[in-house]
């Protein structure tokens, strides 16, 4: 389960501004406070641990860059939610276990909101208004993945195995 | 006799070893080739290696490119640098290409890119290498290092939306300003999906034209842009050292009645020049309802804006004129043998007696890092791909993107010019 306060952007919140190219030498947690800074430069320094982004279409278009999801992830934020995620982004993001949620109602949710979201039932409940809305589960191959604590845990309980060398 | 199938469901099948796959199914893949460059790759692979005690599944099938950070500005970049220099012979990658130019264009250069295969890369303009009828798709530093350790990958098969292209190019209208086009009426959104183009214009089009419709497959949320091989695509695979046999032709197609999930019809005859104003490639237009924007730069740059070609195209427009005063006209050539290309044939002289200055070839400015960047409230006309806010410098910079054509013309009046105007004229005196 995941508990958190919504904060709301609008459609193709692209990885420009989700990484920076001006900051993407610096080292993650330098990197990750300018997330956003374009669009809210408050973002960054007040997002709280448990945090959720609700955004629109097309969420993290444009580079491969997975430091566009890790950023977020540093910053504390627990999940995504959007009406349509890029690819790229999209796997970066549950390969690091971030959990990416595809809302087609994510225009519903006001900034400020209290959300509640059961990523296994693909539940979602705004808190605030009372509403409660219904996402496709993940995969089962995603599942495991973020069960495993993300792709490179996976890889290493893969690699460790002293039978099942790849 | 198997049902009709996409050429992607093909390479698909071919790659997950089962005998029939279709869209949305999830399967797992052997990866034929994989991509780096300096930004994404051996810097966030190290200490994941290391992590696992993993080597490389196969040093010859992962292609590594310095690009992104050259040449070193600073002690950081060039510390990014001498990583992935010591990653690439630490790890036995024979094919690593330090400087040479930028990753998508470098490839194809090489004859590394061949039909059918399943391509994964680094950076998310892989996509350009879909012109060669292949699978390319670009992935994160996570699935990259998954990929280069196991030589293996999930993905979804994609549904196709074909772009069909008809019809021919006006004077001063190019492959680009098709692209521009697409952003607006196809829309960004087109995630988990193949574009595939085809049509008596994309057939009469050579590589660098098609390269520039499958690289810009990324704006369009696509997989890849994928385009059947012909003799076009052969030829040059042959011609740059790669060796792949004429059957590829008909087998890597797509077959008649197979299930495109939607056919998108373009008129190339009818297409005016195209820019996209700022902050996003989907927000173009033709030309003519365009501003007039007075711009303070002009930037012939990237993988997709700064090959042979699209520096001859601006050099068409740029011969016997001068930058207008108070703009900067920047020209960053793709790759160290496209500047050998155009210093040859006249190409870099005509731009540099317009006024350009040339720098080097990279990413540059395009991804923010290089020379190039733009101040507070700047406006650039680019003949790159993307044109996200605070993409080429500061995030209160304005970037249009056009096609080479249209960036030499607005580079000559300093603002945002239809470069018919100046193709027209010097057809009529001829």
């Amino acid at each position: 389960m995941i508990r958190g306060r919504a904060w709301v952007f609008g459609d193709r919140i692209d990885t420009d501004l989700l990484a920076p190219g001006h900051a993407m030498k610096k080292g993650p947690e330098a990197l990750a406070m300018h997330c956003l800074e374009a669009v809210d430069p408050a973002f960054a320094r007040e997002v709280e641990r448990g945090d959720i982004v609700v955004a629109g279409e097309d969420f993290g278009i444009g580079s491969s860059r997975e430091q566009a999801a890790i950023s977020l992830k540093l910053l504390g934020v627990s999940a995504v939610i959007a009406k349509s995620f890029a690819r790229i982004f999209y796997r970066n993001a549950i390969n690091i276990g971030l959990p990416a949620i595809p809302l087609a109602e994510a225009g519903d949710i006001a900034a400020g909101d209290r959300l509640l979201v059961d990523l296994s039932k693909g539940e979602l409940v705004d808190e605030t208004t009372g509403e409660e809305f219904a996402f496709p589960p993940l995969p089962d191959h995603l599942t495991a993945m973020i069960e495993a604590g993300g792709l490179m845990a996976q890889l290493k309980a893969r690699f460790n195995a002293p039978e099942a060398q790849p | 006799m198997t049902r009709p199938r996409t050429l992607v469901e093909k390479i698909m099948a071919r790659a997950s070893g089962g005998a029939d796959v279709r869209p949305g199914d999830i399967v797992t893949v052997q990866v034929d080739l994989a991509m780096a460059h300096d930004s994404s790759g051996p810097r966030r692979w190290r200490a994941r290696l290391e992590a696992l005690g993993a080597r490389l599944w196969d040093p010859d099938k992962v292609v590594i490119v310095s690009d992104h950070y050259v040449p070193a500005v600073d002690p950081a970049s060039a510390e990014i640098l001498k990583t992935t220099r010591e990653f690439a012979r630490d790890y036995g990658v024979e094919r690593f290409y330090d400087m040479r130019g930028i990753c998508h264009v470098v490839l194809p250069e090489h004859g590394h890119l061949k039909p059918g295969m399943f391509v994964a890369g680094g950076d998310s303009h892989t996509t350009n290498g879909g012109a060669f009828g292949c699978y390319a798709a670009g992935f994160g530093a996570t699935d990259m290092t998954a990929i280069v350790a196991t030589g293996k990958t999930w993905t979804v098969v994609p549904e196709t939306i074909r772009v069909e292209i008809a019809g021919e190019f006006r004077e001063g209208v190019a492959a680009k300003d098709v692209m521009l086009l697409l952003c607006r009426e196809l829309g960004m959104g087109n995630h988990f999906k193949t574009i595939e183009y085809g049509g008596p214009a994309v057939r009469a089009m050579d590589m660098e034209a098609r390269m520039v419709l499958s690289n810009m497959a990324a704006e369009l949320g696509g997989d890849t842009g994928l385009i059947e091989p012909d003799e076009t695509t052969l030829s040059h695979i042959r011609a740059h050292g790669g060796e792949v046999e004429d059957e590829a032709i008909a087998r890597w197609r797509s077959d008649a009645g197979c299930g495109y999930a939607k056919v998108h019809a373009v008129d190339a005859s009818a297409l005016q020049p195209q820019v996209a104003a700022p902050h996003s490639p989907a927000n173009s237009d033709a030309i003519s309802n365009a501003s007039g924007e007075r711009i303070d730069q002009a930037y012939i740059g990237a993988c997709i804006g700064a090959k042979l070609t699209d520096l001859q195209m601006a050099a068409r427009v740029l011969e016997g004129r001068k930058v207008a005063r108070g703009v900067r006209l920047l020209v960053a050539p793709a790759s160290a043998k496209v500047t050998h290309a155009a210093a040859r044939d006249g190409t870099l002289a005509t731009l540099t007696e317009a006024g350009a200055v040339i720098l080097p070839s990279g990413c540059g400015a395009c991804a923010g890092l290089g020379a190039g960047l733009l101040a507070e409230g700047e406006v650039c006309i680019s003949s790159t791909n993307r044109n996200f806010r605070g993409r080429m410098g500061h995030k209160d910079a304005q970037v249009w993107l056009g096609s080479p054509f249209t960036v030499a013309a607005s580079a000559v009046t300093g603002t945002i010019t239809d470069p018919r105007e100046f193709l027209g004229e010097r057809r009529r005196a001829a």
